[in-house]
C-alpha cells in the first residue's frame, strides 16, 4: 500500500527553488486559508463581474437550446454532405479539456506527483463542467433530446435495441460512465473537507448542508485507511478509463470510411490532444484564480512550469499526428487520402483554417522551451489561450474539412456556422464558467486534507515509524 | 431495546498536537491490551491505522467482485441483444462480433468497480453516520484541523474510567476528555 504521509517531504519543500508549497505553513495555517475562501473572506469583486457575464452567456445557452427544441436542428448550419459540424466539434473539445482534470487527479497521484495536489480538486471540477457541457451537444443533436433513453439498452414496448456494433454506442457508454466515476471520485475527495467545513462552519444553513455532505466524516485511522484504498484504486481505474474514454471519442471518427478520418493513429494523438487542451484550460482557470484569491503560496511558480512542460510535450505529439496523418496519406497512394490531405492544406476553401490550426496549436506554443516564459504568468496565459483556439480548430479542421468534399463531387458544399451554432458554443463557455464560479464560492477549491499531508511535519517521526 | 450493561459513558478521549505523540501513544494503548480504540486525525497516516490495531482489508475483493460483475453483466447485454434478443445482419458481420462488444465491456468493467470502491468504502466505514459520541467534546472539531486524537471506549474489557484517564494522561495528551454518549 503506497501512502501519501510516510514519505519525509521535508527536502522536497527546501531544496527546489519553487517548492509545491511556501515555506512557513502548518496544517493551522492551510486549513484556514482554505476555508475561509468559503466561510469568511468576503468574495472578491472580481468574482462579481465574471459570474455576471457567465451567467448571462449561460442564459444565451437557455434561450439557444429553448429556441432550437421548439424549432429543430435546423436552425444550425450543418446539412448535407457536413451532416457533422459544431455539434461534434464542440462536443470532443469539451470533453477533451476534462481529461486534463482525471490526468491531473488520477495518473499524477499514481506517478507519486506531489504538487497535483494543489490543483488536483479544481481540475476535477473543471473536468465534471466539461463533461456536463461536452453532454448538450450530442444531447440536443438527437433533435428530440427528451427521447435519449432511447440510446440505453432497457427492454421495451417497441421491442427494438441499440446497435452495440456501433461506437456512436460506444460513446454512450464511455462518456457517461467517464461522467459518473468522474463526479464520484470528486465527490469522495470532498468527503474530508465537508467535514472540516462543517466544523468551520458559523452559521446554522452552512452547517446542515456541508454536515449532510461530510456524511458524519470524523477522521477516525481506521475510516481513512480504507478512504486511502478506495481512494488509489479509483485512481487505478480512472487512469485506463480516461484513456479509453478519448481513444472513443476518436472512434467515431476512425472506424468510419472517409478519409480524414480513417486512421489509425486517431486514439493516440486524440488522447494526447485532449491532455494538451486540458492542461491549457488548467492555466487559463489557475492563473486568475491563484491572483485573485492570493493563493500564490499553494499554487507556486513549480505547478505553473509543470502544467507548461507537459503542454509542450503533448502538443508535440500532437504535431507529431499531424505529420503521421500527411505522411500516410501520401505513404497509402490512395487517391481520396491524396485528395484530402491535399485540400486540407493548400488548395481547398477551408486551407486558412489549417495554417491557424499549425500557427496557434504548433508554432506558437514552443515559446514553452524557454525557461522564462514557462515562468511568465501572463505569456503562459497567453499561450494557453491560443492552445485553446487551436485544439478547437483541430477538430473543426478535422470534421468540416474531411465531409465538405464528398466522394461525390456533384455534393461538394461549404459548411457555415449559423448565429445559434455560435450562440449554443459562447453558451457552453458561459455554463461553464457560472459552474466554475459557484463551485469556487462554495466548495473549497484546493483540497485542504491533501494539502495538509505534504507539509513538513506530517509524517510521524521516523524513530517511532519504524517496527 | 437499550442494553442494560450499558456504561455510563461513550469513552475517554485524549488530545495530541502532533503525530508523532498519536501514533507512539495509540500504540502504548495496544500494547497495553486496549482493544476498542480509535483514533483520528486530520489527513490519513499510515502509521496511525496500523497502530489501532490489525484489521483485514476486504475493499479490495469487493472491488474486484464489482469489476467482474460489471464485465460479465456488460458483455452478457451485448451477447444477448446482438444474438438473441435482436438480430441484425450489418455488413454481413457475424451476430457474435465480440471484438466491436469489446469498447462497451471496457466500460462496464471500470463503472463496477467503481461503483464498488466507492460504495464499498462507504458502507465498510459505516458512513452515512448522522450521530457519533466523539462530536459530543468541544475540541474534536480540531480532528478536521490540525488536532490528533484517541479514544478508548468504555466498552473494552481492560476500561476503568480513573485509571485509562491516568493511562492517557502518562501518554503526554495535552488533555483528557471523557466522551459523553
Amino acid at each position: 500500500m503506497a501512502s501519501r504521509v510516510d514519505e519525509p517531504h521535508d527536502d522536497l519543500i527546501h531544496v527546489t527553488p519553487n517548492p509545491v508549497i511556501e515555506p512557513g505553513h502548518t496544517a493551522a495555517s492551510v486549513t484556514d486559508k482554505i476555508s475561509a475562501l468559503v466561510l469568511k473572506r468576503k468574495t472578491p469583486l472580481a468574482w462579481y463581474i465574471g459570474f455576471f457575464i457567465s451567467f448571462s452567456l449561460a442564459n444565451v445557452l437557455m434561450f439557444t437550446i429553448a429556441y432550437l427544441v421548439t424549432t429543430g436542428i435546423g436552425i444550425w448550419g450543418n446539412n448535407w454532405p457536413v451532416g457533422w459540424a459544431f455539434d461534434i466539434i464542440n462536443f470532443v473539445w469539451w470533453i477533451g479539456i476534462g481529461h486534463a482534470g482525471t490526468l491531473i487527479s488520477a495518473i499524477l497521484l499514481l506517478l507519486r506527483q506531489e504538487w497535483r495536489t494543489s490543483i488536483n480538486r479544481f481540475a476535477e471540477a473543471m473536468t465534471l463542467f466539461a463533461v456536463a457541457c461536452a453532454g448538450l451537444f450530442p444531447l440536443l443533436h438527437t433533435g428530440r433530446p427528451w427521447l435519449a433513453y432511447w440510446m440505453l439498452p432497457y427492454p421495451n414496448t417497441m421491442n427494438i435495441y441499440p446497435q452495440f456494433r456501433s461506437p456512436l454506442m460506444w460513446d454512450v457508454f464511455a462518456v457517461s460512465t467517464y461522467a459518473s466515476v468522474s463526479a464520484l471520485f470528486w465527490y469522495v475527495g470532498l468527503i474530508p473537507d465537508f467535514a472540516t467545513l462543517r466544523d468551520r462552519a458559523k452559521s446554522g444553513a452552512f452547517r446542515v448542508v456541508y454536515g449532510m455532505l461530510a456524511l458524519g466524516w470524523r477522521g477516525s485511522a481506521r475510516h481513512w485507511h480504507r478512504y486511502e484504498t478506495a481512494y488509489l484504486l479509483l485512481a487505478g481505474l480512472a487512469t485506463p478509463l480516461v484513456l479509453s474514454v478519448h481513444t472513443i471519442v476518436s472512434f467515431d471518427f476512425a472506424v468510419s470510411q472517409l478519409p480524414g478520418w480513417h486512421a489509425t493513429i486517431f486514439p493516440p494523438y486524440f488522447v494526447a490532444g485532449a491532455i494538451y487542451a486540458g492542461f491549457a484550460m488548467v492555466l487559463l482557470l489557475t492563473i486568475p484564480l491563484r491572483k485573485f484569491y492570493g493563493l500564490e503560496d499553494f499554487i507556486t511558480l513549480r505547478h505553473m512550469r509543470n502544467c507548461a512542460k507537459i503542454m509542450l510535450a503533448t502538443g508535440l505529439i500532437v504535431g507529431y499526428g499531424y505529420m503521421m496523418e500527411a505522411f500516410m496519406a501520401w505513404y497509402s497512394a490512395s487517391e481520396y487520402e491524396g485528395f484530402m490531405i491535399k485540400n486540407r492544406i493548400w488548395t481547398g476553401p477551408y486551407w486558412w483554417t489549417y495554417a491557424l490550426l499549425i500557427l496557434t496549436n504548433i508554432l506558437i506554443p514552443q515559446v514553452l522551451w524557454l525557461r522564462r516564459a514557462r515562468h511568465n504568468t501572463v505569456l503562459l496565459f497567453i499561450v494557453a489561450l491560443v492552445i485553446s483556439v487551436g485544439m478547437w480548430l483541430e477538430r473543426f479542421v478535422i470534421i468540416v474539412t474531411s465531409l465538405h468534399r464528398d466522394f461525390l463531387p456533384a455534393s461538394w458544399a461549404m459548411y457555415r456556422p449559423t448565429m445559434f451554432d455560435w450562440s449554443m458554443f459562447v453558451g457552453t463557455i458561459g455554463l461553464f464558467f457560472t459552474l466554475l464560479l459557484l463551485f469556487i464560492r462554495f466548495l473549497p477549491a484546493i483540497s485542504i486534507f491533501e494539502m495538509r499531508t505534504i507539509l513538513p511535519g506530517a509524517a510521524p517521526k521516523a524513530a517511532t515509524s519504524d517496527e | 431495546m437499550r442494553k442494560p450493561t450499558r456504561p455510563a459513558i461513550y469513552g475517554v478521549m485524549a488530545e495530541f498536537d502532533n503525530p508523532t505523540d498519536v501514533v507512539a501513544a495509540t500504540r502504548r494503548a495496544y500494547e497495553d491490551g486496549y482493544r476498542r480504540i480509535d483514533a483520528y486525525s486530520p489527513y490519513p497516516i499510515e502509521a496511525l491505522s496500523e497502530a489501532v490495531g490489525p484489521h483485514k482489508e476486504r475493499l479490495p475483493l469487493i472491488v474486484l467482485i464489482g469489476g467482474i460483475i460489471g464485465l460479465i453483466g456488460g458483455y452478457a447485454m451485448q451477447y444477448y441483444v446482438a444474438v438473441w434478443n435482436y438480430p441484425l445482419n450489418v455488413g454481413g458481420k457475424p451476430l457474435h462480433s465480440w471484438p466491436a462488444f469489446i469498447p462497451i465491456t471496457f466500460e462496464t468493467t471500470v463503472l463496477g468497480a467503481a461503483m464498488a470502491a466507492i460504495f464499498g468504502m462507504l458502507a465498510l466505514n459505516g458512513l452515512p453516520e448522522p450521530y457519533h459520541p466523539v462530536f459530543n467534546v468541544p475540541n474534536f472539531a480540531l480532528a478536521s484541523r490540525d488536532r490528533f486524537f484517541l479514544v478508548i471506549e468504555a466498552r473494552d474489557p481492560k476500561f476503568d474510567r480513573d485509571a485509562t484517564t491516568g493511562f492517557l494522561r502518562s501518554l503526554g495528551a495535552q488533555e483528557v476528555a471523557d466522551v459523553e454518549h
